[in-house]
């Protein structure tokens, strides 16, 4: 059987930002596969090639086996597409958007039904209200029930969680755990690093290109290297007193710790005296796993490997 | 002296009340975290802030003014970035510049000298005279900021400013904040990256039109036993009916 999603060297060449400069990976039925990195690293543009909105410079590509320059409109008729820019109408209800997306597909709203029922749940009070009227994260809520309303085989999902809130983001992973196990394969992009363990591969992109692609652990025990968390009453000074020390490589504040690569032959003890010197107080360092987020700036100020 | 004093301030459209009896102070220099459920109010509430919007009832101070009898004081002494739209993309870096500082009223001779030097300080080199439409995303949100700020406001209201961008420019974004509140200007921010309400001062979280919590984010994960912001957003959030 062939992979859901098969990428082959896919090329589209045009302005300064958003190029994609050749991609290859195959991507499984039912997987979650992460596209993780920064606005303009190319990842709307590999979303609108796989959806049939663009015409490829090179290389090729299929989706469930059907070629996406050859085959667009039976591709059309089995993949959802949520664009990263809101695309539903305004001017229609909730449920009058629905009922429109699932009549363009020939389907109707009753039969997937439950396909939808978890995410639709959530706006359903709000069903006569204009889509131009919903919160952001009830946007993204319906903008998700009507990709899905013809049963997608494939479901692509461009960056479903940009500017929402913590808990809306939540919801929406439960979700595409709820259709992985329905057999749907999701490809997925976001600028949280947080979320790429939600997934079961992740492509790290940048520049159009793939810097990596693995599950979340393989991506760290391939590019994590040993790092520090430190912290101390003044965390700005911290930071900037824990760059200029000759034993430290890079530093950048995590949240509530500052995170440290330390340079061979460091010791986090020597570091804390070196800190409490400086008239730092309750200075802790310990060693940690690093993440995702580590690895990825870490990598991104590298050169692109070759694929 | 705050930065911002808010007593009871409510916002209604309506029968709708986006911004329910709000009532805090944000100290001069602090970096104040404002967060919130998508639908909260706190867009509504930064544009009562602003003076964009008269409160329905109750008051607020911000810079010394009150926004309802003199919203065009506060707009003077105020500055404003959101990620959606910051900077003019058909005009150079150093034309937007002008722009902005010209609207403050800045003379022409001070936006010459200071733009240098913030030009110089960015390390913008050849892209100075470059459309913002071609500058890479990173430098697009450094220059914004720092155009929000050219006219050295009291308060700077950044909504949401690091959505979309890249772990390594958020961070370097979060250094330039750092060392605005250093020289005194206060921050008010938006974000929905938990990691980034931890570098706050102090935060505030909205739940359906209502400051629910307010602290710092030490404390706040205290009271709640939690481990990360993330955890006690979650908690708070999860019972909100707008959604």
């Amino acid at each position: 059987m062939t992979a859901a999603i098969e990428i082959d060297a896919l090329a589209k060449h045009f302005g300064a930002t958003g190029a994609l400069n050749g991609v290859t990976v195959n991507v499984e039925r039912g997987e979650i596969f992460g596209l993780i990195g920064p606005d303009g690293s190319g990842k709307s543009t590999l979303f609108r090639l796989l959806v049939t909105l663009l015409l490829p410079d090179g290389g090729r590509a299929t989706v469930e086996g059907l070629d996406i320059v050859k085959d667009f409109l039976k591709i059309r008729a089995r993949v959802g597409y949520m664009p990263g820019r809101f695309s539903l109408y305004p001017d229609l209800t909730v449920e009058e958007n629905l009922h429109l997306f699932a009549t363009l597909f020939g389907v109707r709203v009753e039969d997937n039904r439950p396909l939808i029922q978890r995410v639709y749940s959530h706006i359903e009070p709000f069903r006569r209200r204009r889509a131009s009227a919903l919160s952001g994260g009830m946007k993204q809520k319906l903008a998700l029930s009507c990709a899905l309303i013809h049963r997608p085989s494939v479901l692509f999902l461009d960056e479903p969680t940009t500017g929402i809130d913590p808990v809306s983001r939540a919801e929406l992973w439960e979700t595409l755990a709820d259709l992985k196990r329905q057999g749907v394969t999701v490809m997925v992009s976001t600028p949280y690093m947080d979320e790429a363990r939600l997934c079961d591969r992740v492509a790290l992109m940048q520049s159009g290109r793939f810097l990596d692609v693995a599950s979340p652990p393989e991506i760290v025990a391939r590019h994590g290297t040993t790092t520090w968390a430190a912290r101390a009453e003044r965390m700005s000074k911290l930071l900037t007193d824990l760059r200029a020390h000759p034993t430290v490589e890079t530093c950048y504040a995590f949240g509530d710790r500052h995170h440290v690569t330390p340079r061979p032959g460091a010791s986090p003890l020597l570091l804390r005296a070196a800190m409490e010197t400086l008239g730092h107080r309750q200075v802790e360092i310990s060693e940690i796993l690093p993440g995702i987020e580590d690895c990825f700036i870490r990598i991104a100020g590298q050169p692109p490997r070759e694929p | 002296m705050n930065a911002i004093t808010t007593e009871r301030l409510t916002k209604r459209f309506g029968a709708f009340t986006a911004v329910d009896n709000l009532s805090f102070e944000v100290k001069r220099g602090e970096i104040f975290g404002f967060l919130g459920a998508n639908g909260a109010g706190k867009t509504t509430a930064i544009r009562v802030l602003c003076g964009l919007s008269k409160p329905t009832s109750g008051r607020a101070e911000v810079a010394g003014f009150d926004v309802a009898t003199h919203p065009e004081r506060v707009k003077r002494h105020i500055g404003y970035m959101s990620q959606r739209f910051s900077l003019y993309e058909d005009l150079t870096v150093r034309e937007n510049i002008r722009l902005y500082a010209g609207i403050y009223g800045i003379p022409t001779a001070e936006i010459r000298t200071k733009s240098d030097a913030l030009l110089r300080r960015l390390e913008f080199g050849d892209w100075r005279d470059r459309l913002v439409r071609v500058l890479p995303q990173g430098w697009r949100q450094k220059l914004a900021f720092s155009v929000a700020i050219f006219h050295e406001p009291a308060v700077v209201f950044l909504d949401e400013p690091t959505g979309g961008v890249d772990p390594l420019t958020r961070r370097q974004f979060w250094e330039l904040i750092y060392q605005a509140a250093d020289r005194g200007i206060t921050i008010f921010v938006t974000t929905h990256y938990m990691d980034e309400a931890e570098y706050c001062n102090r935060v505030s979280i909205m739940v359906d039109g209502r400051i629910e919590a307010l602290d710092s984010p030490r404390r706040l994960k205290e009271q709640r036993g939690a481990a990360t912001m993330d955890e006690v957003f979650r908690q708070l959030a999860r019972g909100a009916r707008r959604t």
